[in-house]
């Protein structure tokens, strides 16, 4: 397989809280198209870092690059080229289906008329053809969530950061999910996500599994399971967690 | 720019689709200016009294007429004894017993001297200060009228109540209830709508964004800037078509000076949304610091003269009171800016200290 290029550089990215360290000397890259997962119970420092990448929040040192820019000084440029969902719901409950699309492809400067050819698209996808009109509070759970996921990739961003996207799924609606993460990835964008489901981790092309702020291991789910002689990544996590509280 | 201006149509849709919203924007207004304008007033009609005149003479029922056709009075009871008194005020209808003592136009033909007395029920003690003056003021002109025509010197004041000829309460509310509206729009309404999305989580989505969280902030107040200018407006024209207070002075100003308040106010709001992010907490914050000092420490109801001198320390911190200040001086005494410069001067400050404390905050949240 040819090498693709970093398109997320991290080194030795720290993030002080007073004293208490939330990223202790991170460092990982990031190859154009991958799945990168970025796992860990709460508290672990995942959201910290998927903040400092997205532009939300400051780093205390470390180089990072995102889609080849620089996290100090090119904020704008790399605001430009990525998309970003919370576990927080992120669409607005009085708007409709329509509005909201057109709200969030407008601040990203999308014309009118690609607006217009890119919602269509977007309904027909997810079918909500005859939703379109409808306030986003009259529309069920699962349709949110996944409508959440297309408007933040509406504007074919070169990366998407996902911060427990699934919190408070239901099953199926989460594997639905996933199919729409890995038609993101197909159409070329790389996804970036954070979680705390295990069997979400095996969906991914890498992970990272975070302990107390650092980075216990990096590698594919298969040479994880592997390497620490486990049937499942819940496995591979407890044992890595476990390590960790009795060193 | 094309970015920002979808931004602004987001909020209108926002207030539009919000019933609450709507009624506190158009709603209140209204109710609030016929509220104080009808009910709460420091006008007293037809108040009752009661009367017991010990002397049944020529002077003491001529001097009772004057006060019963004041329009001021009502004659409750005509009283046969003392002890009648204390009941009748106890009932609580009489708030005010006039006693002539006996012979009065006798001594007053002799001697020069009657005795008049008025008690009135002071526990609402201001409505109790006015009855007092209006009676007193009445015996008064009375004395004066049938004495001209005598050698005696006198002196008598002729009194103009200038800038309110008919002490009409009204024209202390408008100025007043534009301050508190205009707060409460701006202030209020912005703090909740930014704290909205940071509840949300759809702040965080706007930060993301390429969106300047200048164009952010700017693209969320720019509507209630326009909303709280359409209600100054409101107010202005109902106090002058419904309640006949005058714009004595000139109207361009008088709208660039609410203008520069609303903006006040604006910033005073993103300055709360800034130190908060639950829509609850903006709330209590905006009504308990905002409301109550407009209210009580401004000058709208309260004389700040008569506050002792460390709340009166107090109110000098009040940006509200500054803008009643200069509402009253264009509206009522029709004075130009050379008037008002100290003012408008300090509303600038306080503007300015507020959306500087907000950008520090701001990048403070972002580290």
């Amino acid at each position: 397989m040819v090498e693709k290029e970093d398109i997320i550089i991290v080194k030795d990215l720290v993030k002080k809280y007073g004293s208490f360290y939330a990223n202790d000397h991170l460092s990982f890259e990031v190859k154009k198209g991958e799945i990168f997962g970025f796992l860990g119970a709460n508290g672990a420092g995942k959201t910290t870092a998927i903040r400092i990448l997205c532009g939300l929040s400051y780093p205390t040192s470390g180089i990072l690059k995102v889609a080849g820019f620089d996290v100090y000084t090119q904020r704008d440029e790399i605001k430009k080229n990525i998309g970003y969902m919370s576990q927080k719901f992120s669409l607005y409950d009085d708007l409709t289906v329509f509005e909201n699309i057109r709200f969030y492809a407008g601040i990203y400067g999308l014309s009118k008329k690609e607006i217009e050819i890119r919602s269509n698209r977007l309904m027909e996808k997810l079918i909500l053809g005859e939703a379109r009109d409808k306030l986003i509070r009259d529309i069920p759970q699962g349709w949110k969530q996944k409508l959440a996921f297309s408007v933040a990739i509406i504007h074919d961003p070169k990366i998407v950061f996902l911060d427990e996207p699934t919190g408070g799924v239901d099953p199926i609606t989460r594997r639905q999910f996933w199919d729409l993460i890995y038609q993101a990835a197909r159409d070329g964008i790389t996804v970036f996500v954070t979680t705390h489901y295990m069997d979400e981790a095996e969906y991914c092309d890498r992970v990272t599994i975070m302990v107390e702020g650092r980075i216990a291991a990096l590698d594919t789910p298969e040479a994880l399971k592997k390497r620490y002689n486990s049937a499942n990544m819940n496995e591979v996590f407890l044992h890595l967690a476990r390590t960790k509280v009795l060193s | 720019m094309k970015r920002f201006w979808g931004f602004v149509i987001k909020e209108f849709y926002h207030i539009f689709r919000d019933f609450r919203t709507l009624l506190i924007l158009f709603g209140m207004p209204a109710v609030q200016l016929l509220l104080f304008g009808y009910v709460i007033t420091n006008e007293i009609k037809d108040a009752r009294i009661a009367i017991y005149d010990q002397s049944k003479d020529e002077v003491t029922r001529r001097i009772s007429e004057k006060i019963l056709s004041s329009g001021y009075f009502l004659l409750d009871k005509n009283l046969q004894s003392i002890q009648e008194i204390e009941p009748v005020f106890k009932k609580g209808k009489v708030k005010l017993v006039v006693v002539y003592e006996p012979k009065f136009a006798e001594k007053l033909q002799k001697t020069g001297v009657a005795n008049v007395q008025i008690i009135s029920d002071a526990s609402d003690p201001n409505t109790a200060n006015i009855l007092v003056n209006y009676a007193q003021g009445i015996i008064n002109n009375y004395l004066v009228s049938i004495n001209i025509g005598q050698v005696t010197m006198q002196i008598i004041p002729e009194i103009r109540m200038q800038y309110n000829p008919e002490l009409k309460g009204v024209f202390m509310f408008v100025p007043g209830i534009m301050a508190m509206l205009l707060m409460l729009i701006s202030a209020l309404m912005t703090s909740l709508s930014i704290t909205r999305e940071k509840e949300l989580g759809t702040m965080e989505l706007l930060l993301v964004s390429p969106l300047r969280p200048i164009q952010i902030i700017i693209g969320k107040v720019l509507p209630y800037v326009l909303l709280a200018f359409a209600d100054a407006c409101i107010i202005l024209l109902m106090g002058k078509f419904v309640f006949g207070v005058p714009i004595q002075g000139n109207v361009i100003l008088l709208l660039a000076e609410s203008l520069l308040f609303i903006t006040m106010a604006l910033s005073l709001g993103i300055l709360i949304s800034s130190i908060t992010s639950s829509q609850q907490v903006a709330m209590t914050l905006s009504l308990v610091a905002l409301m109550l000092p407009t209210i009580l420490l401004s000058g709208f109801i309260f004389p700040i003269e008569n506050m002792p001198v460390v709340l009166q320390w107090l109110c000098q911190a009040m940006p509200p009171k500054y803008f009643i200040t200069i509402i009253k001086a264009i509206m009522l005494k029709g004075n130009s800016f050379i008037f008002i410069w100290k003012e408008t001067l300090i509303l600038i400050g306080f503007t300015t200290l507020f959306i500087l404390i907000s950008v520090k905050k701001f990048n403070i949240r972002l580290a």
